[in-house]
């Protein structure tokens, strides 16, 4: 009877547990079936997903704590988990005709994707630093495995690879940095290590340095500079509906991760995090604004992007306020609706031989395909941060937060490299828009399209309606403090 | 009449461009012709709506009341910020004034714009939703919202239907004017923290600490002068003016200039007096520089698009130094001159529109002896020179009389340099004139010229109406803008000179 009601009192884990325990009936389908059940185990999957989202949705509205404080559920893992939930279903849905179309019939793809997002649902809720390092593990040994997916074709294999490399470094600078966190205030515990560093006084610095080693590996996870590199390659030789999951789904885990990390276990300690965070938001912007500028592949100038886009969400991570929670929230959310909705256009750039590429096919897509090419010039509005767009509110709110925090110089640096990067964006709808007609694309599949619709409509009408969007995140911001 | 006529008037132009829309999937995009048709007239028909409604602002308005009127107000994004609108005597005029150039600019480009029609209308309309916005918005982040949101149609006119080097206009316009607006939003955002309210008509109210106001005076300058535009910061603008098809430069020197100016009084002038009145040396400097400069620079221009450019920048420079005065005539005489500016300057890129169509070419050494060909032409663009020029009579000659009194009053070297411009500029607009207009008509392209059509008369005629009508009996502006002007001054004067909180005149 006591075992009983100890595991009923593990129900806020219940969409961790639908998801895992589905990924190995789906597994065993898969393995009994074949490639026949392809399209019922994507079916399937992309359905637990939206479940598991809604198991996320009626949870109560309560802090809860379960597995002896390893995991936690209140407001804000109730935010990024539907998110990245749904973001994870996109992306299997993006894959569809895709992988149908370059030959690579895995049923594994959704399988994995499931995997990955019950890893994400650990790290979200990851109270304890054993319980981040597990969930992060399960995320990332998932993401190696589908960055290699199309394992016939050397550009995969190699981002695979690399990915596979950099991320066991990533995770040994994390574990270094546990064990060093562990070494100086005896515990693993979130609570404990704020409990550790009294309030004014300077934590020691042995624990300063598992800090910046706990950084380092989140920040490889985000795709942060000065841990960036792998982003490029990998996103250029992935899948491109493989790039499109990377750049949403497990980047907001992370992100949140980072966050929860940061804010609940170093409270006191936040000027020896916030200097290191200033400093990779101001590197990442800069960087993704400058080296994009470069790019005619249009996935590596996605790479880049995502790397800005990441600076620009640490810039409300660096103001440790409950408003700088809330603008990560709001950011990364309009982002995925955002990258999801790039890499939608991405997938549907088919030329005559395949996939295309390169920024210069788009050339007269406003002619050939208005559609899709008012969408894309959206997305790059919107990534640019011009109003009335979504992504303007993103970059609002952040800054916003920064500017509280009295971060100026992070602000001016944090806005001027967007106007530089709003050259790189322009580009694209001048490509689009002013350039005369070099090729038209094949037809768009339909899923592709769905995607393209959703999310375009949502960049252009958020303004419209942004009051609901912005309550959650901003009760979901409240819950960490 | 309660009915909430800014917020129509806002959305009126959107609903247009869905009509458009409409009517593109409808014909499945493939009968572009009859597709044309159906953009030009919805697009006609829409902005004659807009400009009927924004008329019962004019009539509706009350000229004594200094406060903001037509008020409406909504919660927005959570309470961070609310979707506030109205207009007091300042913006008032501007609203009408867009409304007012619009229908011109549709019929500007019926012909002259034939490829991608629909798309073409869309942005315009698009457009004038963004620019009434930017005069109506009295909420900071709304303002900002509009005030941005002008870049992306802009950027795709000059950009899709623009001159040969339409791409390096429309990044160079969309980069300089995004790299100065990007700090406003920083300032915007340390406004909020230090009044608790992005609410204009409360900031208007707040007293902000001397330091504060130097840097948010400063990032705001670097938006509003780049918009004016003023020198050293004005190149983007005679390569946008010369690249943009006409429509668009009509809006461009119309109306999207008068954002800096507007910004200059709402913001700088009413908000930050203290540093307002610091910085009014450097901004006289800058704008005697201008005028002088860019006159000159008018003078040596081969291409007639280029020489307004210039003539603009020129302009504005009045209009800068008459805000800066701090006194009733210089204030009044820079709205009456943005206004004015913005008939005047218009007018003469339709006029010039008008001859580009049938030669393709704004060289002015292509042209010559038009008079003989054009006789109604030439007495159209005559008139717009010398209200260029600030004829007496015109209503060019009201704005800058009155900015060089205020201008006198304030600091009389300024008024010395400010007066050399309006020499300058019977020399540039006199020779323009000469070279195009008079003389022989010796080139053979131009035997065969046909003087204005109906179509034409008709865009320009109420143009002329309007540019002697207010040259001769400027107080209809006056009156409407005076009592907002007063008080905006009484509290400016107040803060300055007394270091007490403004007054609660609003």
């Amino acid at each position: 009877m006591q075992s009983l009601g100890e595991f009923s009192s593990l129900w806020p884990a219940l969409p961790e547990g639908v998801l895992a325990l589905g990924a190995l009936l789906l597994l065993m389908l898969g393995a009994v079936r074949g490639e026949r059940a392809g399209d019922l185990i994507t079916a399937l999957s992309v359905g637990l997903l939206v479940l598991a989202a809604l198991i996320v949705e009626s949870l109560p509205d309560e802090r809860i704590i379960i597995f002896s404080g390893g995991f936690v559920f209140d407001g804000f893992a109730r935010f990024v988990k539907s998110a990245s939930f749904i973001a994870s279903a996109v992306a299997i849905i993006l894959g569809r005709t895709y992988f149908r179309e370059i030959k690579v019939v895995h049923f594994e793809y959704p399988i994995l994707v499931v995997l990955a997002s019950v890893g994400m649902g650990m790290m979200i809720s990851a109270n304890d630093l054993l319980a981040v390092y597990v969930g992060l593990e399960l995320m990332s040994l998932s993401l190696y495995v589908i960055a290699a997916i199309d394992r016939d074709n050397a550009r995969s294999s190699e981002a695979g690879l690399k990915y596979f490399v950099l991320g066991a470094l990533s995770s040994g600078l994390l574990l270094y940095g546990a064990s060093l966190v562990y070494g100086f205030t005896g515990t693993t515990a979130f609570e404990g290590i704020a409990a550790a560093v009294t309030q004014g006084a300077r934590p020691p610095l042995g624990l300063v340095f598992g800090l910046v080693f706990l950084i380092a590996g989140f920040a490889f996870k985000v795709s942060a500079v000065p841990f960036h590199m792998w982003t490029p390659d990998v996103y250029q030789g992935a899948p491109t509906p493989v790039a499109a999951f990377f750049s949403a789904a497990p980047k907001f885990a992370a992100m949140a991760l980072f966050t929860r990390v940061m804010i609940g276990a170093f409270p006191q300690a936040i000027a020896a995090w916030q200097q290191v965070v200033v400093f990779i938001a101001i590197a990442s912007m800069l960087l993704g604004a400058f080296a994009a500028i470069g790019q005619s592949n249009i996935k590596r100038l996605l790479a880049y992007s995502s790397i800005a886009n990441m600076g620009f969400a640490l810039v409300g991570l660096a103001s440790a306020t409950s408003a700088g929670i809330e603008g990560v929230l709001v950011y990364m959310l309009i982002y995925l609706f955002m990258t999801l909705g790039v890499f939608a256009c991405v997938l549907a750039m088919r030329g005559p031989q395949g996939m295309i590429e390169n920024v210069e096919d788009l050339a007269g897509l406003s002619k050939t395909n208005p559609m899709m090419a008012f969408i894309l010039a959206m997305m790059m509005f919107s990534l640019i941060g011009v109003p009335p767009l979504a992504g303007f509110f993103g970059k609002y709110l952040v800054f916003l937060a920064a500017i509280e925090a009295k971060l100026y110089a992070l602000s001016i640096i944090g806005v001027l490299s967007s106007a530089v990067g709003a050259y790189y964006y322009l580009r694209i709808i001048k490509i689009m828009y002013f350039d005369e007609v070099k090729q038209s694309l094949g037809p768009v599949p339909s899923e592709v399209k769905l995607v393209l619709g959703v999310s375009g409509a949502f960049v252009v009408l958020f303004a419209l309606y942004p009051g609901p969007l912005y309550s959650a995140a901003s009760a979901a911001a409240k819950s960490l403090f | 009449m309660n009915w909430p006529v800014i917020t129509l008037l806002l959305v009126l132009p959107l609903i247009g461009s869905a009509l458009i829309v409409a009517s593109w999937l409808l014909r499945g995009g493939n009968d572009q012709a009859a597709l044309g048709r159906d953009a030009r007239y919805i697009a006609l028909w829409t902005t004659l709506i807009t400009f009927l409604v924004s008329l019962t602002l004019w009539t509706g308005f009350d000229t004594k009341s200094a406060g903001f009127q037509f008020l409406e107000t909504k919660p927005w994004f959570g309470g961070l910020m609310s979707y506030r609108v109205g207009v007091d005597g300042i913006s008032m005029l501007f609203v009408v004034l867009t409304t007012f150039l619009m229908p011109f600019c549709i019929l500007a480009s019926w012909q002259s714009v034939d490829k991608r029609v629909a798309e073409y209308m869309v942005a315009f309309l698009v457009l004038e939703t963004m620019m009434i916005g930017v005069f109506v918005a009295l909420d900071l982040v709304l303002f900002y919202l509009f005030f941005e949101g002008t870049l992306i149609p802009m950027f795709i006119i000059i950009g899709v239907w623009g001159g040969a080097r339409r791409v390096y206009a429309s990044f160079k316009f969309f980069l300089f004017t995004f790299l100065g607006s990007v700090l406003v939003l920083l300032a915007i955002m340390a406004m909020y923290w230090t009044a608790q309210t992005t609410n204009i008509v409360e900031l208007l109210k707040y007293d902000f600490p001397l330091n504060l106001q130097t840097w948010l005076w400063l990032a705001f300058f670097a938006s509003f002068a780049v918009k004016m535009p003023m020198w050293p910061v004005h190149t983007w603008l005679p390569d946008a003016h010369v690249e943009a098809p006409t429509a668009g430069s009509v809006i461009l020197a119309g109306i999207l200039l008068k954002l800096g100016g507007y910004g200059f009084i709402r913001f700088s002038l009413s908000m930050l007096p203290d540093a307002s009145a610091n910085f009014a040396p450097l901004v006289f400097a800058l704008s005697c520089v201008a005028i002088i400069y860019t006159s000159l620079v008018a003078m040596m221009q081969d291409d007639i698009k280029k020489l307004i450019a210039y003539s603009s920048v020129a302009h504005m420079g009045f209009v800068t130094i008459g805000i800066f005065t701090f006194t009733e005539q210089g204030l009044q005489g820079a709205l009456f001159q943005m206004l004015s500016h913005g008939l005047v300057s218009g007018a003469l890129f339709l006029c010039v529109g008008i001859v580009y169509d049938r030669m393709h070419t704004r060289e002015i050494n292509a042209y010559g002896g038009l008079v003989h060909r054009m006789p109604v032409y030439a007495v159209f663009f005559m008139v717009f020179t010398l209200a260029n020029v600030g004829l007496p009579g015109t209503s060019g000659f009201v704005g800058e009389v009155l900015s060089l009194t205020g201008a006198f009053i304030a600091n009389s070297w300024v008024a010395v340099f400010a007066t050399t411009g309006v020499i300058l500029s019977a020399c540039y607009a006199l020779w323009l004139y000469r070279r195009v207009i008079f003389g022989p008509l010796e080139k053979p392209s131009l035997a065969a010229l046909n003087d204005v059509t109906a179509r034409e008369i008709l865009v320009l005629a109420p143009l002329v109406v309007l540019v002697i009508g207010f040259g001769i009996y400027p107080s209809a502006v006056f009156d409407i803008t005076a009592a907002s002007v007063k008080a905006l001054l009484l509290n400016t004067h107040l803060a300055v000179k007394t270091g007490l909180p403004l007054l609660a005149a609003y």
